[in-house]
Parts: C-alpha cells; structure tokens; sequence
C-alpha cells in the first residue's frame, strides 16, 4: 500500500495534520449517525469501522477548566509558570462530543471570571518555541 | 457476575515508612521495609518457602527510576525466585489490580498463598520528571497536550463539580483538615502533622524572626492565605497528595491453609475492577467517576454487602475532591451530598463512617504503585485492632472497603473485607 492510499485513513497523524491546516476535524458513522472528536477509526457507539471525517463548526461552551501554576514540561517550555498560569479546560462542542484544549482569552490569574457553560470558540494556537518543531494545538477562546 | 470459586483471606499487613528520604532510600530498602512489617503481622509466622508466587504492583519504576521488569528483582530480594513474579500497572491503583489478580488465581484453586507487593520510589527523578511521568498515565495524545497535568484534570472535576452540586473550596478544605488529623496517628504517613499543628509552627517561625503575625483565626483562615498556593485552581497545594515513596505488602491465603497462619484471617468477601476511557473528554459525565461505580456494583453483588454495610473505608484521596468524588460514587452518599457528611464531621475517626483514618493519600502519602495495596494494610490493622497512636476506631469493624483509583479514574479496584 503506497502512502497515498492512506491520505484520508483516520489516524492521529491526519487529525493533526488537519489541525495545523486550521481544521477542527471529527468521526460521523455512516451506521448510527454517531460523532467523535477527535476523529476515531471507529465509532465510540456503536464499535463500526464505518466513521467518515466531519469537519466542526467549533463553537462549544465550558464543561470543566483549571488554571494550571505548575504545569507540564511541554507548557513551561511555551512560557508558563506560577506567575503565568495558563487555562487547562474541556469544552462540550455544540456537535455533542467534549474535546481538551487550552482556553485563551481569558484572565488565567483570576479564574473565578472563567464561568462553566461560557460559550467558547476554537482558536488554533501555532506554536512557535525555540526547541520545539512549529505545530498547531487545539484551542479555544470566548466566543 | 461470579463468585468467588473459594474463600480468600488477608493474613498478613505492612508497609515501609512512607515519606521522602535524603539520602534517597530506593526500591530494594522500602520492598525489605514492607515485607519484613508484613512478616511480623502474620500470628504464626510466614516463610518464603510458604509462597507460591509474588505479584508485584508497580506504575512506573521505568521512569521514576530507569528500572523495568520489576517482578522478578521484588520477589529476589525476599526469596522468593524460582516461583512466579508478574508486574500488574494500572496507574495508581496497580496494586489494586495486583491485589485483586492474587485473589483470583487464589480463588481458582491455583495456588494457596500468594504475596502482594506494592511500591514506587518517586523522588528519584527531579520534580518536573515526577509530573511528567504521573501526566503520561492521562491521554498522552490529547490531554497532556491540552496542557493537562494530574491535579489539573482533578481540578477540572473539581469545577464541574462545584458548579453542578455548589461545592466548596471551604469543603475541600474539610476533606484535608480531616485526613492531615489522622495521618498524625500514623507512624508510618509521610506527613504526620495536623494542619493546626502546620499553621501554628509557621506562625512560630514568623514570630521567630520577628516578622508581622499573621491574623489566622483557624485552619481555613492559614489555608485561604499565600502559605496555601494554587497548583491548578481551585486545587491548592493542600488539595493534592504527596510525592512519596513507599512499598507494602500483603500476604493473602487460601481458606484451605489461612489458619496455619493465623485464627483471625480477614476474609476477602468482595471484588470489583471498572474502567472507563482514559481521556476525561471521552467521558459521559464530569462530575462522577464511572469506573468506581462499576467496580463497587461488583464487589458490592460478590459480598451480598450495600453501603451502609460498610463501617470503614479507605478511599483514594489522591486530590480532595477525589474523596467526595469516591463518597458518591460508592454509593455511601447521594451525588452532591458528600460535602453534608463532611461538614457533620461524620467521616472522622470519631464519626459514624470513618473514612482514611491512614490519613489518606493526602497526608500518608501516594507512592502511587503502592497505594492500593497500602490501603488494605490499614484495613487489616483497623479490622485487628491494632492501628497504631490514636487512631485505633473505637468500635470493632466487622466489614470494611478500600477503593483504588488509577489515573484520573481510568481503572478502579473496590475491595470489601469481612472477620
């Protein structure tokens, strides 16, 4: 099988791929109609190999977040720390499923303003640092 | 759901100190700890020669301390080479899963006497090592590179939580209050001091060198000032458990031999294991952990046992939301009326459902492939009445509960205990 074949298999590698095109990209099953995010080989319902990508709207609301002082290693390398907290959160997408991104535009010192069932929308977040290969995450900012 | 194919008894207990040691005690020196506590539980004595097998539960000695294939180099160390020496890893409840895989093959008529280890040497790597390893046992793909770190997906429950059911951080609080009370009986925690005791020595040391004296009324007042920083809001550091590092270990016999060993087994009545996606966001709800509930479903239609059976529990208070999270989802309280309990003071030592009185993950410590064995230590000790210091419950516990949880409850192991 040639790598062509596979351009359009459903693989972490082609979700992030379309992530770094500014694609929030998703799993329909043709079955049961069901959507996962991120995209999945098979469907989380139904357990059929029958997913096909979807593309989201991104707009979603909170479902749960943290402002994170001492963060993964991954983060301190972007730049946070405990005087730079970042938003760590999992937002229910209006299409159904829960996805987990970092929320910005917020005030990540004073998370008693971030309230639960804020509607949010997705930012993709290039990231840039010095010692890490350029890449786009997920992320989400108020809408 | 089964039974039990025979009866399985718990004849032997212990663990190592648990705690963070310079210079750094490693595997071998806490493994030897727990095993030789364990050995001088069992009434009639206990050889190598008498084990047929050693199951170790371990998360990760492979990043913690470059060390893998942790069975055989355990059952090395206490003699029990050529006999079969399995690693079981589930996160933080492996030894849950050890415990419990002991008990089946057990319960299979395999094998009569089987010996449990537990143990995690975390403080051999730098702190930021520590959080990496504990944030791979989460979805690597997707969650660590959502920025999600351990006490920042508990703090995430913690969230949804407090905005369904109106919890608070003043309930949190109560929750490490309680455990930090207890964990002061303990000889063996980590952190053997109450959170008064903690506030009135850094009131002692600013008085010492002269600075201004804080205005403290009380535990809440020290936990709500900078003595108390956010780790992932609204988690505080007095919201998480330790950095540890420990081992135990747990003798479980056949009925066909347990009274060789001893008169008074504690009989192994209930198991349960549940698991649920590792990615929080996978999840149909937030605000519970499935996982608990499926394994407590189990163990409690094994035993014949409900809730309110259950007089004692050690439950997996890796963050102190996980504790009231644990509360509900065993079905001891409704879904949001935990924080009643708590204010009651009814999960104190003193109160009509103990529960941690180790002290908790949060103030014995989490050495994380040693908690759930190290659990059913404190269950055996508080079934045989001799928990140590003040800590002994003061009415005789006929069937008690330890719950273990791996990650940010991807596995769980529920076992119940009956004399």
């Amino acid at each position: 099988m040639s790598e062509n074949e596979n351009e359009n298999e459903i693989t972490i590698n082609n979700y992030l791929k379309y992530l770094s095109e500014g694609k929030l990209m998703g799993s329909k099953c043709k079955i049961c109609g069901h959507v996962d995010v991120p995209a999945r080989k098979l469907c989380s319902k139904c357990i059929k190999p029958e997913n096909e990508w979807i593309e989201m709207s991104g707009k979603g609301k909170i479902a749960a977040f943290t402002s994170i002082n001492v963060g993964t290693p991954y983060f301190v390398k972007k730049g946070y720390d405990r005087k730079r907290p970042y938003v760590f959160s999992i937002i229910k997408l209006d299409e159904g499923p829960m996805v987990s991104a970092q929320l910005v535009g917020v005030d990540e010192s004073h998370p008693e303003t971030i309230k639960i069932e804020m509607p949010v929308k997705v930012k993709f977040l290039k990231v840039e640092v010095e010692g890490l290969p350029e890449k786009v995450d997920l992320g989400f900012e108020p809408a | 759901m089964g039974k039990l194919a025979r009866k399985v008894a718990l004849v032997g207990a212990g663990t190592s100190k648990f705690g963070q040691t310079f210079p750094l005690r490693r595997i071998p020196e806490h493994w030897t700890d727990a095993w030789l506590n364990a050995v001088a539980t069992v009434d009639n004595g206990i050889e190598p020669k008498d084990i047929e097998a050693c199951y170790v539960g371990n998360y990760s000695a492979d990043l913690f301390n470059h060390q893998g294939h942790l069975g055989p180099m355990i059952s090395s160390l206490v003699g029990l080479n050529p006999k079969p020496a399995p690693r079981f890893e589930g996160a933080c409840a492996s030894s849950g899963i050890a415990m419990r895989q002991a008990l089946i093959t057990i319960a299979s008529g395999l094998m009569d006497v089987i010996c449990v280890s537990g143990i995690e040497v975390m403080t051999e790597v730098p702190t930021v090592g520590v959080t990496d390893a504990l944030a791979t046992a989460s979805d690597v793909s997707f969650e660590y590179t959502a920025g999600a770190t351990f006490p920042g997906l508990y703090a995430a429950i913690a969230t949804a939580h407090m905005h369904k059911y109106g919890t608070t951080h003043e309930d949190l609080m109560r929750v490490a209050i309680k455990n930090h009370i207890n964990g002061k009986e303990n000889p063996y925690a980590q952190m053997q001091r109450s959170i008064k005791d903690l506030m009135e020595r850094k009131i002692a040391k600013i008085k010492g060198a002269g600075g201004e004296v804080p205005d403290w009324k009380d535990e809440f007042d020290y936990l709500k000032s900078p003595s108390n920083p956010p780790i992932a809001w609204p988690l505080h550091l007095f919201d998480c458990s330790l950095v540890t590092d420990g081992a135990a270990c747990l003798f479980l016999a056949s009925e066909d031999v347990a009274k060789k060993f001893t008169d008074n087994p504690i009989w192994i009545t209930g198991t349960g294991q549940g698991s649920a996606a590792i990615a929080m966001h996978d999840r149909s709800t937030l605000t519970a952990l499935e996982a608990t509930v499926e394994a407590s479903r189990q163990a409690y239609q094994m035993s014949g046992r409900g809730p309110k059976d259950i007089q004692i529990a050690e439950v997996h208070d890796c963050f102190t939301i996980a504790e009231i999270c644990a509360m509900e989802d065993l079905g001891f309280y409704e879904k949001g009326k935990a924080v009643e309990a708590i204010k009651n003071k009814d999960t104190y030592r003193d109160g009509v459902k103990p529960i941690n009185t180790s002290g908790g993950l949060k103030s014995k410590g989490h050495p994380v492939g040693a908690t759930g064995a190290a659990q059913a230590v404190e269950i055996f000790k508080q079934m045989r009445g001799i928990a140590e210091r003040d800590r002994q419950v003061k009415f005789d516990v006929e069937i008690a509960m330890t719950h273990n949880l791996g990650g940010s409850g991807g596995s769980c192991v529920v076992t119940i205990y009956e004399k």
